[in-house]
Order: structure tokens, then sequence, then C-alpha cells
């Protein structure tokens, strides 16, 4: 079967047709994030809730993507985007769902689970007056958290497919000029021109030519990838097709990372379905141009997100990636001109198409168009997902839509780009977020991990852990890599022990030049970035661990001891109940005390106590 | 150990004998014994007419590919920076007391084997822990003994 246009109008009109019959649609978050706080159960209860009201032909019950609000799940989103209910089924899930069916039998809103800002102040009913939904831009997510990412139907019914059956009527050069006038850069961190990679590998000599989707989001602390992924993979298929036919490829790959199941299957599913269609196969849309798409799953090393690894390991070897004199473009996948982009930057590509390339710049920055959708976590508190315009400042994004910091602590840092990146202090906190001004401040974009950091997070350790992430994910190719990493986790090992000298600060920095100029790939390229960058900003921090052998947030074990101020604890036995190790002892109403030999300084108690009577020593 | 070649067969078909699949073999292999056994290692590289050294450099490489028996439950810590910055650590090491291995081994009952894993991308639950598929956000070192005896009366049952 071929769809053409008036084909997408019609299954577009009956499908809305059957959703406005319905005097309500429930949409429940089923993002991973929501999954793991039981949103399946609150689907499953809120269906059958339905049914035995006697509901079913006026409410809908929908599974959809992720919303971003992650911290606060199960979502249940009302309407287009009437009533967001947050925490549904988290303590009470009969009782919650009795709430939601009430809401439509008699009309009133479910108070209870209405979102509160952290301080419970203010409270919201519609989405869009939640600081965190009211500050983004939501175009590449836009659709996210309103179709079932498993019914293809629906994604057209949202306007879905209509680029590439416009694209395929275009001149694939003109394609390629749209997508380079719309300045899109890539999303995967790299920030290089997406329109000038695609006329790389438009002009390059070779057949077959490939395309590929990068999903293999490695990055800790990084989910957008895979939110895309799950909640809306058609886009990033409809993207793939419009690169294909621009760059005179007929067979796509998606690379998705081992640890995301759920994305593998949804994809899969887009995929069978819009094979369906007539929509990937041979004669796409009708137009004589044949396009598919395959899946190809990691195996849990994060090197492979690097392109030429990438390509190894679907070509069935170890992920080790080559020297790159020899661009990808010309020689990449089985040595044939290969056009790799992010998930996300290809999810960019129909939104350019439907509207234009002079529309796409009109948001974001001169250099850095468009949107970028990071993954906001940490200390802030409202953890989630957010699409913001680029050029964005970092303390509207941790202040604003993030409700600032956790409890009554400062700000300290904000980690950003994984363990490519940097460490940003306070000081840049006024800095727009574009790919450009985040590397003038010793950091990177990276795929848009944003991970806050409050004064209980000692900067050292930061280091200590992304060097110790890199000397595990090292794939052991090239030496400075290998032994870089090594030999200067050794060193910040050491000074989080409190063995450090004060040359090692010399010695971390020459091996960063060293790994930054003798590495093959861009994982030991910019691995010191992080030990660099707080080295550059938090250079007391690392004094005061070698010279007076303390740890000022409390964090590096040996260098900590956690005491119980007598004249400021009530006795109130919370430190007590919280410790894992029962290390403390104490009466209630009598001051406590903890028991250096089997205290392992989780410091928990530090973060529970009401009265502050617990000192870092 | 023996394997079922009929079995392995079967999973080498379903790739169309493809050496670009080698990885993929593996894991469906891994997912019907729980491991990656060395014969099956073997046989697959017979079939798909590679060396073995190739085969085991993949078999190796992978993190998620172990040629080690595992348990009948695997546990996951997370250890993204999220969860890192939210005590991850500290629930690896509970768990490590719990059940009396190390990370990367087997109880010797045979039922968990406990592993820790550079972020499972759901950072805004941190820190998180994932046993077979499920997935339990906000962990703390009390809630510990609870998901494992979810566990555990699951395959008594």
């Amino acid at each position: 079967m071929n769809l053409s246009l008036e084909k997408l109008e019609k299954i577009t009109a009956a499908f809305s047709a059957k959703e406005q019959a319905y005097e309500k649609i429930m949409r429940v978050c089923c993002g991973t994030g929501c999954i793991t706080s039981g949103a399946n159960k609150v689907f499953e209860s809120l269906s059958e809730a339905v049914g035995h009201n006697g509901l079913s032909t006026r409410i809908l019950v929908k599974k959809t993507g992720c919303h971003g609000l992650c911290e606060r799940g199960p979502i249940v989103m009302l309407g287009a985007d009437e009533v967001l209910y947050q925490s549904v089924g988290k303590r009470d899930l009969a009782g919650d769902v009795e709430l939601l069916i009430k809401t439509v039998t008699e009309k009133r809103v479910a108070d209870k689970l209405l979102f509160r800002s952290a301080a419970k102040k203010e409270k919201y009913v519609s989405p869009l007056d939640i600081p965190f939904y009211k500050g983004q831009k939501r175009i590449v997510l836009a659709r996210n958290g309103f179709i079932d990412p498993e019914e293809i139907d629906d994604y057209i019914a949202h306007g879905g497919y209509r680029a590439p059956f416009q694209a395929l009527q275009m001149d694939a050069e003109e394609i390629i000029d749209w997508v380079t006038k719309a300045g899109l850069r890539g999303r995967g961190g790299g920030g290089f021109s997406t329109g000038k990679k695609w006329r790389s590998a438009r002009a390059a000599q070779g057949s077959p030519k490939y395309v590929l989707a990068n999903g293999d989001e490695g990055d800790p602390g990084a989910f957008m990838d895979r939110s895309l992924m799950e909640g809306n993979p058609h886009v990033i298929l409809e993207g793939m097709i419009m690169g294909g036919y621009a760059t005179g490829s007929n067979q796509g790959y998606i690379y998705v990372r081992d640890e995301y199941p759920l994305a593998v299957f949804r994809l899969s599913k887009a995929i069978e379905q819009a094979r369906g269609y007539g929509i990937l196969g041979r004669n796409v849309f009708g137009s004589g141009f044949d396009f598919d798409v395959e899946i190809y799953r990691g195996g849990g090393a994060f090197v492979c997100g690097e392109s030429t690894a990438l390509m190894a390991s679907i070509e069935g070897m170890s992920g080790e990636p080559r020297d790159k004199y020899v661009h990808t473009v010309e020689k990449g996948l089985w040595e044939k001109p290969t056009n790799l982009n992010n998930v996300e930057t290809w999810a960019n590509v129909p939104y350019i198409i439907n509207n234009g390339w002079e529309w796409y710049t009109s948001t974001g920055t001169k250099q850095s168009p468009g949107t970028k959708i990071f993954s906001l976590v940490g200390k802030v508190n409202n953890t989630g997902l957010i699409e913001v315009p680029m050029g964005i400042t970092l303390r509207e994004i941790i202040f604003e839509l993030g409700g600032g910091i956790r409890g009554k602590r400062e700000f300290k840092a904000v980690q950003t780009g994984g363990p490519s990146g940097g460490c940003i202090p306070a000081q840049h906190l006024d800095m727009p977020v574009d790919f450009d001004s985040l590397t003038s401040i010793g950091s990177m974009m990276g795929s848009g991990g944003m991970i806050v950091m409050d004064e209980r997070d000692c900067m050292v350790d930061i280091a200590r852990y992304f060097l110790k992430f890199l000397t595990e994910e090292s794939c052991g190719r090239c030496v400075p890599c290998r032994e870089g990493t090594r030999r200067m986790y050794e060193i910040v090992d050491r000074i989080c022990k409190g063995e450090g000298k004060i040359e090692d600060l010399m010695h971390l920095e020459e091996l960063g030049e060293a790994l930054r100029w003798g590495s093959i790939c861009g994982l030991g390229q910019s691995a010191p970035n992080p030990v660099l960058s707080t080295i550059r900003y938090f250079s007391d921090e690392y004094k005061t661990h070698i010279i007076e052998g303390r740890c000022p947030a409390g964090v590096c074990k040996e260098l900590t001891t956690f005491t119980i101020m007598e004249e400021k604890c009530t006795g109130c036995m919370r430190c007590l109940t919280e410790c894992p190790m029962g290390a403390i002892e104490g009466a209630r109403k009598e001051p406590h005390r903890i028991d250096d030999l089997r205290c392992i300084t989780c410091g928990i108690c530090y973060d529970v106590c009401p009265f502050d009577a617990i000192k870092i020593g | 150990m023996d394997v079922d070649k009929e079995k392995l067969d079967e999973i080498i078909l379903k790739y169309q004998r493809s050496k670009a699949h080698l990885l993929a073999i593996f894991q469906d292999v891994q997912k019907e014994y729980r491991y990656l056994p060395k014969e099956a290692v073997k046989h697959i590289c017979l079939r798909l007419g590679i060396a073995q050294v190739d085969g085991f450099e993949v078999a190796t490489f992978y993190k998620s590919l172990s040629l080690k028996p595992r348990g009948k439950h695997s546990i996951h810590v997370c250890l993204g920076t999220a969860c890192h910055l939210k005590g991850g650590a500290d629930v690896l090491l509970s768990f490590i007391r719990e059940l009396n291995v190390k990370t990367g081994e087997t109880t010797a009952d045979g039922s968990f084997t406990l592993e820790s894993v550079n972020c499972l991308g759901a950072c805004a639950l941190a820190p998180l822990v994932r046993v077979d598929d499920r997935d339990f956000g906000k962990t703390k070192a009390a809630h510990i003994r609870g998901i494992l005896s979810g566990f555990t009366e699951q395959h008594e049952r």
C-alpha cells in the first residue's frame, strides 16, 4: 500500500473523529521514569475503572511517551493541556483513580493530585502555568506526551509524515540547502553543521551509501534520546527518510543502547507499522525512492557512541574507534559513504521541512538556532526533561524551570557534557547555553545532560568519578587514553584519600594536555575536561584536600568524619532510624552519638537532621 | 557445558548467518542461557566462518556479555552521575553487604548477580536499581531487603 497525502488526511480525519467522540482524554505518561514510579499500574487501574463505571464511551485512557516531569511521576494529563496530575497512585492507587474518574463524572478538579511547588506554596492546574513547562519551548518534544508511541495513526493524526511526503517532491539539493540555512547543528554534542555533513555525504563517491542514527546515549546523567526514541519513534524515522533521500542512501540503521529495551521495542514497532503503510521499504510514498531502516542493539560500551566505533560495532566487531583522516562521510560503514547523526538531530529535520528554514532560525541564537533538549537532574527541585531555546541562560534553567536548589543548600556547579564536559561554577550562571559559549568556559554542550550540584558535592570526587568512568570505558586501543586516564585517576584518587601533593595539580594538567593531543578519538581527547575544569574553577577545594587533608563537602570518605554536636541535638531519633549501619546510638530526647567504627560516612544523618546538629570534620 | 546446537543454529539463521549480527546473536544466546557459554561462542564462530579469536574479542569487549554463568536474577546498581551524587555508591555497598558478594559476582545459591552500570537513563529518579527488567527509583539502603525479597519469593512460588 502506498500512502498519498490524501490517505494521510483520511487517516487523520478518522483518528481525530474517534478521539473527539470522547468527552475526556486521559494521557498516562509511560516513559521509563513514570513506569518506574508505577505508571503501568495506573494505566491498568484507570482503564479498568473506566470500564467498570460504564464510562468507556466518555473517557479514553491513553499511554503516551515522556511528559518530562519525571520527578513527580506517574504523571496523568487531562485534555489538551488542561490539567496535570502528579504522583498518581504513589500512595493510594485506588483512591487516586477514583479521584480521576470523579473529575469527569462530577466535573471537579482532583485537588490532592495537583502540582505543587517545592515550597508547597503554589499549586497549579494547567501544566502551561507550571514554571517547569512555562519556560520551555517544546518543538521536538511537542508530540511526545500526546501520542501513543505504539500507534502510527495517532502520529499521522498529529501531523506526522507530511514532511517526508513533501521532501520527496523536492530536489535533494534543495533539502540540504534548507537544512544548511536552518543552521541545524549536531545535537549529539559535536555541534557540526548537519547540512554540511549531508552535502559531503551526497558528494561522496561510492555505493551503497548509509545513514545512521546514533541512539547510543551513554553520557551518564542524560536521557533525552531515550525519551525521544520511546516517546516519539516516528519523528526519527521521518528525519532519516529525508536524510536518506537527500544524501542518496537507501538504507538506514539505528544504533540503540542495550540498556534501553523499551526504546528498541517501540522503535521496532514503529518501523513495522511504517513498513505496513509503505512509508518504509520499496517505493516510499510511491515516489520511486526505496528506503528501509534496521535496528542494531549496542552491547553496553560507552565508546560505541563515537562514530567510527559505532560503525565497527554495526559491522559485528568490537567497538574500537579508528583515526579519522578519512572522513566517515567518504568511507564509513563497510568502507562506504556514511552519514551519521544523533537521534535528536534527526528529530529536528521534519520541523525544518514542515515549517521552512526561516521559521526554524527564529528560535535560538544566530550561531545555534533551534532548541535543545536537556535532562535536568541532580540537586534541583524539578528534575526531568526540558526543551529550551538555545541561548537561554543556565540561571533560568536551574532556578526557574528547575525551581532552584533542593532544600536549604547553595548552588555550587552544574556539570554539562558528561565525561567530555566540565563543571561550570556560579560565576558563569548567566552564560547563554549554546554550543560555542559552553566550550569557551571549558565545558561543552554534549548530548544534553545537565547535572546540578550543591555544597554537599565534592568537586575532586566528581573529577575522580568521571576518571573512573573513563578508565572503565576507554577501549584500550590508544596508549594516551588507556594509560593516561588511569594515571590521572590514580592521582585524583590519592588526593581524595588525603595523600595528594601540591605538584599533583601540575601533573594532572600536563597529563591532560597529553591526552588531548595524543588520543585517537573524542573520548580520550576530551577525557581531561572534567579534571581540568574543576581545577580551573575549584582549585581551592583541591588545595584543601591536599594541604589541610579535609574534604569540605564531606564526601571523600577517608577525609570525612561525622560528629553530633551535643548542644544542638534534641534526641529526635531521626538520624538513628535512618542510619543504614545502625551506627548511631542514644535515647529519645538525649543527645545521640555516632560510633566511628561502624560509620561508613554516607552522610545520611547529616542530610536528614532537622536541627543541623551534625558536623562534617 | 553442553549447548543446544540446534537452538544456536536457529538463532544464527534468524540473523541470516550474517557476521554483522554477531553481537545480536550473542545477546540472544545470552538471553537463552543467562550467560554466553564458551562452547556457544566456538560453535557460532564455526558456523559464521570467523576465527575464534575474533569471536572471543567481541564476546569480551562488550560489557553486556558475560562468559561466566550468572544468577537467576541480575541486579544492576546505577552509578551514573546523578545516581553517584545521590548516594548510588552507598546503595551498591549495601547490596554487597546484604548479598555477601563483590560487584560482578553471583551469590552462592545462584539467585542474584550483582553488577554496577554507568547510567540507565532514569536520572530523575536517582539512585536507581534495576533487577531483571524492573526499575526501582530513589532507592535507599533501607529498601534493599524489600526489593530482594520480592524476587526470592517469586521464584520459590
